[in-house]
């Protein structure tokens, strides 16, 4: 008897004591996407948390206002572990080709809703609108990106390409919806403000992005965004504005991502070929943020080769549709930290470039043309070695 | 006034001392024939009987700890009292008898009627059973009661893919037929069925037990049209037991006002279960495996699959068969259940990709049984879901420990 009490209590004893043993470890930081920005408040910790929820564990029902017409249920749905998306959800706009506006905003522009729940149709593209595919990006370190200082995008433009090589970055000027308040530091132009978010840089904050992104890819009304995407009527709230606040925190203090291996020497012979082919001009390695209200975003050093501009990337990636005051193939430089985390969000493959067209970095690469076709063929001319040393550096970020 | 009042706590002082008198009670025999199947499991179960009253009572608990961590992220310590069950039974008649089955699950969160229904034998193969009934789907849904199993959780297949304990209101026949070591048993009932929640619900996936929230279940059906559940099964003393078992219907309005509002869509749920004990070893080999398939609009998201399955496989070694602190009729065993399941079954129609949302899970335990009624079990349990798009899963796992208990 005396023998399975002590075999008992061994057993009680040995669960007690490797209970957290025996689970699974959280992974490393740098090869996740998601996680909150050192140095917040605990206040601001909930703050996040609260968003987290809502962002990744909300989903809407037709009881809790989803749709009729949809593309997503969930902001989850989109952003899968924070990262890029898939083409399951990707967005499609239309109805717009210049800096004069949307001729098909009475049907339906510029998103197309292209689900519905059962008893409802969803939208068609119209006949005659131009339409672009938009793969969901990811939103890590975006609230690092939204403190870069107007001055230091308008420092890196060159509209007119005065140095002469080729690139010339501009900025797209959005007009503000009424409930955004330029961030501090912005500059004006003619009543309107820098865009820095989304492919076409249409946004000018996450507050936009976040309000805009509820109703038009669920088709939840809020105070800021109360008019239906069904009806075009303006009806109540289906989601609170603190749940919406909660979320453009959340947005704000992602970590950036980290990079991997930065030290190894194929990395930095990978990061200096990048360098070297011109990449950099437009995928700006470093910016400084400025102020900011959230304390570990304010005036810090970040690596997320973007520039915010946009560039023209010749007629193989012109779709024919465009927002605010960029031209069809003006794209904004998407920021590669993170790139090489894609994967995990994307159900294992690369689904890269606006739309997804290309299924590796390499790929991606060599369908960049218009003013990033030097760097282009800079990256044809190396030789394999090098172009697997430049992949596994990208791979890295 | 007070007089009555008096004798009224007299009365009820005499019989609660009469309740408590142990030699008042009595358990009723269970079958040991080894002819018992899953249909039998609901009148199967140890009752007592009180005196010479025709009620029979019965029940079970179930309370647990446990310590499970998601990819580094734990809730710590857990201490949960899963269920307590009632039953009641009583013989009116001559071939006719009445069960109700009142569960309260964590604590009163839930409470729910599982069971509550009259039978009536016209012929061992012909019986007639209308009320709240447990539709046959699998064997799991009618053979739930926690003291049964090894393993603390109930399987996922059964419990989440199929929405047991899955129980209608409705009518139905059943009958069963032996012949030497043979057992043939069938069910089929029409019941209220399924609502639109399978489609269109929080956890952003088509999820039948969904449907068990909607409170009006017990009173009306959601589009009028009832569903059809059948079952047979057949059993050899020395081989064991396989059934085969259906339940579908239309699960959307497609009517309201006397106006067409949508096509009837349905959902279709077949099942195979068996199990065996191996002679030779005593190894019991428990098992359960069933498809989904549900007519979603194709103008909806491919997020709510069309098409699921999954099952699971309990294999359950007794080791030790030996008196242990006392208990004469104590047995040892070590045990295994595998688990897979498909949420959603298909491929993106935007790339062709396979839909992942699957879910594996493996939970190696340890048991001891004092006695056939009560269970005391040890699981550490082990899982991978994987996401929508197939990204690296999220791993649960963590120890279990607790018991379940007939009272």
């Amino acid at each position: 008897m005396k023998k399975y009490i002590f075999i008992f209590v061994g057993l009680c004893v040995t669960i007690a004591l490797s209970c957290r043993k025996l689970q699974p470890a959280a992974p490393a930081d740098n090869e996740v996407l998601d996680g909150m920005v050192d140095g917040l408040s605990a206040d601001q910790k909930m703050s996040f948390l609260r968003g987290d929820r809502a962002f990744n564990n909300e989903i809407f029902t037709r009881e809790t206002g989803l749709g009729p017409l949809f593309v997503a249920a969930s902001c989850g749905a989109c952003h899968a572990g924070d990262g890029k998306g898939h083409p399951f959800t990707t967005l499609t706009r239309f109805g717009q080709t210049d800096s004069t506006g949307n001729k098909f905003m009475a049907l339906g522009a510029p998103q197309l809703q292209d689900r519905a729940l059962p008893g409802h149709q969803p939208e068609q593209v119209p006949a005659g609108a131009t339409f672009s595919k938009f793969l969901p990006p990811a939103n890590t370190g975006m609230g690092f990106l939204e403190a870069v200082p107007d001055a230091t995008l308008m420092a890196m433009a060159d509209p007119d390409d005065a140095d002469g090589d080729g690139i010339s970055g501009v900025v797209n000027w959005v007009e503000l919806k009424e409930y955004v308040q330029p961030v501090e530091g912005s500059i004006l132009r003619g009543g309107k403000c820098t865009g820095r978010f989304g492919k076409k840089a249409g946004a000018h904050d996450l507050f936009q992005q976040t309000a805009g992104a509820y109703n038009q890819d669920m088709g939840i009304t809020s105070v800021y965004e109360p008019r239906d995407v069904y009806t075009g009527q303006n009806i109540a709230p289906e989601v609170s504005e603190q749940t919406i606040l909660d979320v453009v925190f959340y947005l704000r203090t992602l970590k950036a991502p980290l990079q991997r291996n930065a030290a190894d020497a194929d990395v930095m012979r990978g990061k200096e070929l990048f360098l070297n082919a011109g990449c950099g001009k437009c995928h700006t390695p470093e910016l400084t943020t400025g102020n900011s209200p959230i304390a570990p975003l304010a005036k810090v050093k970040i690596y997320p080769y973007t520039d915010m501009l946009l560039h023209d990337m010749g007629p193989g990636l012109d779709d024919g549709y465009t927002e605010g005051t960029a031209t069809t193939a003006e794209w904004r430089t998407p920021a590669l930290w993170g790139l090489g985390l894609s994967k995990n969000s994307q159900g294992g493959k690369y689904f890269l470039l606006h739309d997804g067209r290309a299924h590796s970095i390499a790929d991606a690469i060599l369908l960049h043309g218009g003013e990033a076709t030097k760097s282009r063929n800079n990256f044809e001319a190396l030789t394999e070695t090098d172009k697997a040393l430049m992949l596994v550096f990208l791979e890295s970020l | 006034m007070r007089k009555i009042l008096i004798l009224t706590l007299c009365s009820l002082a005499m019989n609660a001392g009469a309740q408590i008198d142990p030699t008042l009670l009595k358990r009723k025999q269970q079958d040991t024939t080894g002819m018992l199947m899953n249909m039998d499991a609901v009148y199967n179960r140890p009752f007592l009987s009180v005196a010479k009253m025709p009620v029979s009572l019965g029940g079970y608990l179930e309370a647990n700890w446990q310590h499970l961590g998601t990819d580094g992220v734990t809730e710590g310590h857990q201490f949960q009292m899963r269920r307590t069950t009632l039953f009641i039974a009583s013989g009116l008649e001559h071939r006719l008898k009445f069960l109700s089955e009142i569960e309260f699950e964590d604590g009163t969160k839930e409470i729910n009627i599982e069971f509550a229904a009259l039978d009536m034998e016209i012929h061992p193969l012909l019986n007639l059973r209308g009320g709240i009934v447990m539709n046959p789907i699998g064997a799991f849904n009618q053979n739930h009661d926690g003291p049964r199993w090894e393993f603390i959780d109930r399987p996922t297949s059964a419990t989440q893919m199929l929405p047991a304990t899955w129980s209608n209101v409705g009518f139905g026949m059943y009958g069963k037929q032996y012949k030497k070591d043979w057992a043939f048993a069938w069910e089929a009932y029409l019941t209220n069925g399924f609502d639109d929640r399978i489609i269109n619900n929080a956890d952003g996936r088509t999820l039948l037990p969904a449907s068990k929230l909607n409170p009006n279940r017990f009173e009306e059906s959601f589009n009028g049209v009832p569903m059809v559940t059948a079952k047979t099964a057949v059993r050899n003393r020395r081989i064991g037991e396989v059934g085969l078992s259906y339940m579908g219907g239309v699960y959307n309005k497609f009517q309201e006002d006397g106006f067409t509002i949508d096509q009837k869509r349905y959902v279709h749920v077949y099942a195979i279960d068996a199990n065996t004990t191996i002679p030779r070893t005593q190894t019991a080999l428990t098992a359960e495996w069933a498809f989904v398939r549900v007519d979603v609009p194709a103008t909806y998201s491919q997020q709510y699959g069309s098409a699921q399955q999954g099952g699971f496989i309990d294999i359950v070694q007794p080791v030790y068969k030996r008196p242990l602190f006392g208990f004469d009729k104590s047995v040892v065993n070590i045990a295994c259940r595998l688990e897979y399941l498909d949420w959603n079954k298909g491929t993106f129609a935007q790339t062709g990709g396979n839909i992942a949302d699957e879910f594996i899970s493996i939970v190696p335990a340890i048991s001891w049984r004092p006695g056939s009624q009560t269970v005391f079990r040890l699981n550490y349990r082990y899982n991978m879901q994987t996401d929508l798009l197939g990204n690296p899963p999220a791993r649960t796992a963590g120890f279990q420990a607790g018991f379940s208990s007939y009272f």
